[in-house]
């Protein structure tokens, strides 16, 4: 009985071909849809969360200025004095590491090449607090920061342009704007910020070598930001706090003045982007599911549309001695078949679509099995559902008012 | 001693709908049927002939009454046993031919095969026997829409024959054809009649279809008028 109901819908799907493409074609759009959008979701996501890890998790960065509000037009707010790093780091709890951190644009120059990158001075702490790797060479010491020795650290980007593609910058100088100064080590590339900022243009010095040889401008001086990582477990949050205070009693802020600097905490940013992606993630879906909807709805159309016709035609296979069931296991098995096969393919479209889009936007490539089952299932229901529902009721006439009916 | 009937209907009636909007289609039919005949039911439209072929194929049962076919009581059937009746036993012409659309005249007469799981190539050798029955060789492959009206009815005669059932009961099968296709069809009914043994019992409102018939039984009113044996069938 299963292998000639088998035959007879098969025989239903060949006679109606039309039909059958239209009901397959409504699930595979809507699956392949709702599946691509949020796959590509997801990857947006997960690359946002990876480029904000690879700044370096649980970081509060305090800077001199308000982020928001006029900038004012009197002076511009002081730098930090190395005395402040010292201070945060011995008295505020839960502090890990504490490195100053000064930077300015520059022009780096290797003979006839050169580019204008961000040239950063700093401790040997920056590199654990920034969570940066070596590829090649090594880190300069503290020894050397204290000395002021012209050696440098620089980021893929500024290693491909200045040494080529295969060049080996080590123990060569380049020039920074007037001083010269040798490449110990090369850092194991970042790629682009949350921002969309290139971390690997940077070349980065001993903090005493910045200030002294390559500082300019009066706003260069000091300390340009302070970077701190926060031990594992403590409260952020307190720490922040801890630090606003540190400061504003270092920098002679008395209680009703504001703040003329910033701490920022990096987890908050990071809590806010994602949660952005997260809304994005939502609303690609719902666009999908629009269109799995309209995919039903047509196929809802479809199927409507052939009612009068299939209910004739089940009177016919009911008067020349047709069991309910057996008709009634033909038109399910015709529904199960068209829609796992429009299913499947819509799969298959939505796993094609989603590797080449998120090849083309640079995104990490996530397989959700959960989405796939959805979207697969939802169709699959509504294929079978409108496939199936009216020729149900269609058998369960009586034969004569089948095949009467208008 | 008499032979039991093929079909033995006593008292039958069948009413549609309910309360106020009730009506009695047949007012109590008795009637036997043997295996051999040629019967034309007659009758003013309106007057229950195809009620009572429905009850009669089993498509649809009675109100009230017996009905037996090859002595089983059909009123107490279930859905699936009637279904199983008319699937071994009795074959269907109606006046809409009532095709499959988009399918061979072979695969339309290999239908009723299918749900008896015969198999597939002695579903096709009898699916061409029948059709080569009905005058229709050459043409296994052409769809409905690519057949006359006429040609058509001979598919649906062939699905009807193809399982060689004891009853074949045709409603007004010549209702939608002009005069010339209704004798080839009737001719057609005859042959199986008396070449085939098959039991025939045809609905016609026309006179020149009756005379094909060996009996003639006449409905007025949900009443079974008159049932008379011809003498002369016209050949
Ligand atoms: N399904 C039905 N529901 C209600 N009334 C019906 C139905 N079928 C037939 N009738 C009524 O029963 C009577 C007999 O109908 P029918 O057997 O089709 O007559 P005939 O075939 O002799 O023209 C008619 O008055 C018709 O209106
Ligand atoms: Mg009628």
């Amino acid at each position: 009985m299963i292998f000639n109901a088998f035959l007879l819908a098969l025989r239903e799907i060949r006679r109606n071909l039309m039909r059958a493409f239209l009901t397959v074609l409504g699930i595979v759009i809507g699956v392949a849809a709702v599946v691509t959008m949020v796959t590509l979701g997801n990857g947006a996501t997960a690359m946002i969360k990876t480029q904000l890890s690879s700044l370096g998790s649980n970081l509060v960065i305090v800077v001199p200025g308000t982020r928001m509000g006029p900038g004012g037009g009197g002076t511009p707010p002081p730098n930090f004095k190395e005395s402040d790093v010292a201070a945060i780091l011995e008295s505020v709890r839960g502090v890990r590491l504490v490195a100053p951190a000064s930077s300015s644009s520059l022009t780096v120059q290797y003979m006839q090449s050169n580019l204008t990158t961000r040239v950063l001075g700093s401790t040997p702490d920056y590199f654990e607090i920034g969570n940066w790797k070596l590829a090649n060479g090594r880190l300069f010491t503290d020894t050397e920061q204290r000395a002021a020795r012209a050696v440098c650290v620089i980021g893929e980007t500024v290693r491909k342009s200045l040494f080529g593609n295969s060049g080996n910058p080590l123990g060569e100088r380049i020039r920074l704007k007037t001083q010269s100064c040798e490449v110990i080590g090369v850092l194991a590339p970042k790629g682009q910020s949350a921002m969309g900022q290139d971390q690997d243009a940077v070349v980065i010095t001993p903090l005493k070598t910045f200030q002294r040889r390559l500082a300019g401008r009066q706003s260069q001086q000091g300390v340009g930001e302070i970077m701190t990582s926060v031990r594992e477990g403590a409260n952020t949050e307190t720490v922040v706090n801890d630090i606003a205070n540190l400061m504003r009693s270092r920098r002679n802020i008395s209680g009703n003045e504001v703040d003329n600097f910033s701490v920022i905490d990096t987890k908050q940013i990071a809590n806010t982007l994602s949660s952005t992606t997260q809304i994005m993630t939502a609303l690609l879906g719902a666009v999908a599911a629009v269109s799995l909807l309209v995919g039903g709805i047509g196929i809802m159309n479809i199927m409507l549309v052939s009612v009068t016709e299939r209910t004739r035609e089940i009177g016919t296979r009911l008067a020349i001695g047709a069991l309910e069931r057996e008709v009634l296991l033909q038109f399910l098995i015709e529904a199960v078949a068209l829609s796992s096969f429009g299913g499947a393919i819509g799969l298959a479209l939505a796993l094609g679509s989603s590797l080449l889009l998120t090849w083309l936007l640079n995104m990490p490539y996530l397989f959700n099995a959960q989405i796939n089952l959805i979207a697969f299932g939802v169709s699959a229901t509504i294929g079978v559902a409108f496939g199936f529902v009216p020729a149900k009721r269609a058998a369960q006439l009586n034969p004569i008012d089948a095949l009467r009916h208008e | 001693m008499e032979r039991e009937p093929l079909i033995r209907l006593r008292g039958i009636t069948k009413t549609y709908g309910n309360g106020q909007a009730a009506f009695q289609a047949l007012r109590g039919i008795d009637l036997d049927i043997h295996e051999g005949e040629f019967i034309a039911v007659m009758g003013p439209s309106g007057s229950g002939k195809s009620t009572a072929m429905n009850l009669l194929g089993c498509l649809d049962v009675p109100s009230g009454g017996e009905y037996r076919f090859l002595g089983q009581h059909v009123e107490t059937m279930s859905r699936d046993e009637r279904a199983l009746l008319r699937r071994h036993h009795i074959g269907f012409v109606f006046q809409g031919f009532n095709l499959l659309a988009r399918t061979s005249a072979l695969e339309n007469v290999e239908l009723p095969m299918l749900y008896r799981g015969v198999s597939q190539s002695e579903r096709h050798k009898q699916a061409r026997a029948a059709l080569e029955r009905v005058g229709l060789n050459g043409w296994e492959d052409h769809t409905p829409a690519e057949l006359s009206g006429g040609q058509q009815q001979r598919v649906a005669i062939a699905r009807a024959i193809v399982t060689g059932p004891a009853l074949l009961l045709a409603d007004e099968p010549t209702g939608n054809l002009d005069s010339e296709r209704s004798r080839e069809i009737m001719l057609l009914l005859q042959q199986l009649n008396t070449d085939n043994g098959i039991t025939v019992l045809m609905v016609t409102h026309e006179p020149d279809m009756a005379e094909y018939a060996k009996r003639i039984v006449r409905f007025v009113d949900g009443h079974i008028a008159n049932d008379t044996v011809r003498e002369e069938v016209c050949a």
